[in-house]
């Protein structure tokens, strides 16, 4: 009843295809796990140079004024001290670096391209070529951004939101080219997420294994079905709104400044109603990855599967209703924010349905707190911390007072950092021996994991503090201000933190590096899991299988199942009895 | 090397026009419990190509809804739209162009019952038709812009000149993409690849090309007449 390839006739895997070059193998390659590799790459190389921003920045907040270590040589006109323009520059492309480049690549375009085939099975994606050319348009648009740094007036300053009119007259930033490039990046970025988008849609709705019923999808792939979906629908909304920006800065017209009969609010309300679904493009994947790796390591099915997807799918939903939120302030009718107000905070109870089945799943388990589950429990810590503080927000009296404060940078860094780059890291360290082979090592993710959790917390938790203080966002000194001199003190405490933080991440590229040449060889299922990845070779071929696709049987979750002696019970291993068998 | 291995064939087995004998079933993809409780093949109900053209359609949707919201904005904040001493549109010609974009549809679905019938010649000649409308279509446009530029209608005129280029020079790059999509499907036809009765291409085309049309009547709603 299985299956059975009409052409299996394969001896093995590895003589399963063609023997292509060195560039369709590595580099023009249309395997959907090279694809994944590329993304991968491309993320880690960008969150170099978006962290190395964020510590200029922090910098500049503890020691205003001061020439910043190692700057010297590149800013030789003032001997290392970041300039106001500079300043912006830094935190708006460490903003745009870290949400478009490096969460966007790894959760989505890495994970999504690996695991969606291997985890349904499936020999590639629906689309190959089109993967390949959605890595490739996404380079593209990495190369547009980062060029942005070297033309003359220096690189988008407008903050990663590019609030018109200041992002829509170039005189008042001083950024010509710049802004320019990171409009043209954005809107390549939008069709390369477009491609990627409808291959994972397609791929889910059409090439799942015989058996592979929707609700016996693994929870990370129905994660990655609903971010699809919301990348599909929202990132057109941001690419026509960076193509009017673009029009208005470099063809003369009125759409968002007032001069010429245009409308500024009309960006926040294109940038938000973009930008609220992309928060849950950035949450969704890592909170799919939680539900994969939790029951792993607990030895326990996950507690209320058909919750989770069920749930999932509302907080896509309702995040389409929300993005009046980050507007509170711009004058908008009390009664509309009112109703913002309430959506949001329905929100929490999706979330809250998540976050409870964490722990039910947690409930009674045999934990093993191996690396991966290290970092995937920090993503449910973090994450609950971040929601907690995103309710006060939700309330318009409060958001009054702590909008644009550092209270929300802790705000979003709790469900970005804590949030998505932990799950990033659970899910590469979970992963890993599947994708490259071998195995990580155990003492250098510990040494990795411990620091970058407490200095994570030692960072950014005393931003609630300074922002309730008042300190503003995007404030360029803060010894400027009276009321926030007595504070400052937590600004050099969270600088330090940082500069550890950044020291932290030392063990992970270590790690990375000496595992992927030297590691040990991985086994076919090191973690004991269920699903259909671990059953293809570490790292899977081309065409993932051998003569045949797995054939599903079960769930994904089944862990201590009584029908197995052993405590996991693999979705593609048959039944031992067959009901229909033990009758006759 | 010979290949060896293939990725499973993605159409389900169609009968042979000459022979009217059905091939073996290929292995399909997607997967369900058969009727006995055992893991079974399932036929994909669409086409990978044409469920993505849906998706992309999708994405398009959002993409032309938020234009046109923006433009709804702009106009009705405005204190008198058009606004005075600017160009009017051209009404009467643009309707008739609507027209001829409507009836470029028409042929394509008269194509496509063509294509499905066995008919390659004559659904080669439809699918011309449709794409000579297109491109009449995006001619007379062509002229009408080079006439209002002249008449002083300018894309930095204010918001009147900003929205009207914007909307109008975003469809018009539509139907010139749809119209390389169709020019590439003709000659798809020509060469019979669509013969087996393996459309699905075909259908994709047809729907972007349906979707790209049925757009216009909202913008000519929008931006001229209205």
């Amino acid at each position: 009843m299985s299956a059975i390839s009409a052409t299996a006739h394969a001896h093995t895997a590895h003589a399963a295809h063609h023997e292509v070059g060195f560039v369709r193998t590595y580099i023009f390659s249309t395997d959907h796990k090279m694809i994944a590799r590329q993304f991968l790459f491309l993320g880690l190389f960008m969150m170099i140079i978006g962290g190395l921003l964020a510590l200029m920045v922090r910098w500049e907040l503890a020691w205003p004024e001061t020439p910043v270590p190692g700057l010297g040589s590149i800013l030789t006109e003032t001997g290392g001290i970041l300039e106001p323009s500079q300043y912006n520059m830094a935190f708006t492309m460490h903003a745009t670096l870290m949400i478009f480049f490096v969460i966007m690549p790894i959760l989505a375009g890495a994970f999504g391209n690996f695991c969606i085939p291997l985890m349904i099975g499936a020999r590639d994606m629906a689309f190959p070529f089109l993967n390949m050319l959605s890595f490739w348009v996404a380079a593209l648009s990495g190369v547009l951004m980062l060029s942005g740094f070297f033309v003359p007036g220096g690189h988008a300053a407008a903050g990663w939101t590019s609030y018109a009119p200041l992002s829509a007259v170039p005189e008042y930033t001083g950024t010509n080219w710049g802004q320019n490039l990171w409009c043209i990046s954005l809107f390549v970025l939008g069709v390369s997420s477009m491609m990627g988008a409808i291959n994972y849609i397609t791929t889910i709705i059409n090439m799942r294994a015989p058996g592979m019923k929707l609700f016996r999808m693994p929870l990370v792939v129905w994660s990655l079905f609903i971010t699809a979906i919301l990348l599909l629908l929202a990132l057109p909304v941001l690419t026509s709104g960076v193509a009017m920006l673009l029009f208005d800065r470099t063809l003369g017209t009125n759409w968002f400044k007032p001069s010429g009969g245009g409308e500024p609010l009309l960006w926040q309300h294109l940038f938000w109603y973009f930008g609220h679904p992309e928060v849950y493009i950035l949450i969704l994947p890592a909170m799919g990855i939680a539900s994969e790796i939790l029951p792993v390591f607990a030895r326990k099915p996950i507690f209320g599967y058909h919750a989770m997807a069920f749930s999932m799918i509302a907080i896509a939903f309702l995040s389409w209703v929300v993005y009046g939120h980050h507007m509170f302030v711009s004058g908008m009718n009390p009664a509309l924010g009112m109703s913002f107000m309430v959506t949001t905070m329905i929100i929490a109870v999706p979330s809250a349905i998540k976050t409870f089945n964490w722990l039910g799943t947690l409930w009674g388990g045999r934990i093993q707190l191996k690396v991966p589950m290290l970092n995937a429990l920090a993503f449910v810590w973090m994450f609950v911390i971040g929601g907690l503080s995103g309710i006060f927000m939700a309330s318009t009296p409060v958001d009054i007072y702590i909008q644009d404060t550092y209270f929300i940078v802790a705000h979003i860094h709790y469900v970005v950092f804590g949030g998505s780059i932990f799950g990033a890291f659970a899910a590469i360290y979970y992963w890993f021996p599947k994708m490259f082979g071998r195995l990580t090592n155990t003492a250098l993710g510990h040494l990795h994991f411990w620091p970058t959790f407490v200095f994570f917390n030692l960072t950014f938790f005393p931003m609630h503090i300074i922002g309730v203080g008042g300190q503003m966002r995007r404030i360029y000194n803060p010894l400027q201000y009276e009321f926030l001199q007595h504070q400052q003190h937590w600004n050099v405490f969270i600088t330090y933190s940082a500069l550890l933080l950044g020291l932290s991440q030392i063990p992970f590229v270590i790690n990375f590096f000496w595992s992927l040449f030297a590691g040990q060889k991985a086994p076919l299922n090191p973690w004991n899991s269920n699903t259909l990845e671990w059953t293809a070779p570490s790292p899977p071929p081309h065409l993932n299988w051998g003569p045949t696709v797995p054939t599903v049987y079960r769930g994904p979750y089944e862990y201590t199942s009584p029908e197995s002696r052993e405590d996991f019970l693999p979705q593609s291993q048959p039944p031992l009895v067959r009901a229909g068998a033990a009758r006759h | 090397m010979t290949r060896v291995l293939e990725a499973p064939p993605r159409h389900r087995p169609r009968p042979s026009r000459t022979t009217g004998q059905v091939p073996p079933p290929p292995p399909p993809p997607g997967g369900d419990d058969g009727p006995d409780g055992d893991p079974a093949p399932q036929w994909a109900v669409l086409d990978n190509v044409v469920l993505a053209t849906i998706f992309f359609i999708g994405a398009e949707v959002m993409f032309f809804t938020g234009l046109i919201f923006s433009f709804w904005i702009l106009r009705l904040a405005a204190p008198v739209w058009p606004p005075p001493l600017q160009p009017r549109l051209p009404l009467g010609v643009t309707g008739v162009n609507t027209l001829v974009l409507l009836a470029s549809s028409v042929v394509m679905v008269a194509a496509g019952r063509a294509l499905n019938a066995g008919d390659r010649g004559l659904a080669v000649r439809r699918l011309a038709t449709a794409a000579g409308l297109g491109g009449l279509f995006l001619l007379v446009q062509g002229y009408e812009w080079v006439r209002l530029i002249r008449f002083g209608l300018t894309v930095s005129s204010g918001a009147y000149g900003a929205t009207f280029y914007t909307l109008i020079g975003t469809h018009a790059v539509h139907v010139f993409g749809a119209l390389v999509w169709l020019a590439v499907t003709l000659l798809l036809a020509a060469r019979g690849r669509f013969a087996d009765g393996g459309t699905a291409p075909f259908r994709a085309c047809a729907l972007f090309w349906h979707f790209v049309v049925a757009l216009w009547p909202i913008l000519y709603l929008s931006v001229y007449l209205l």
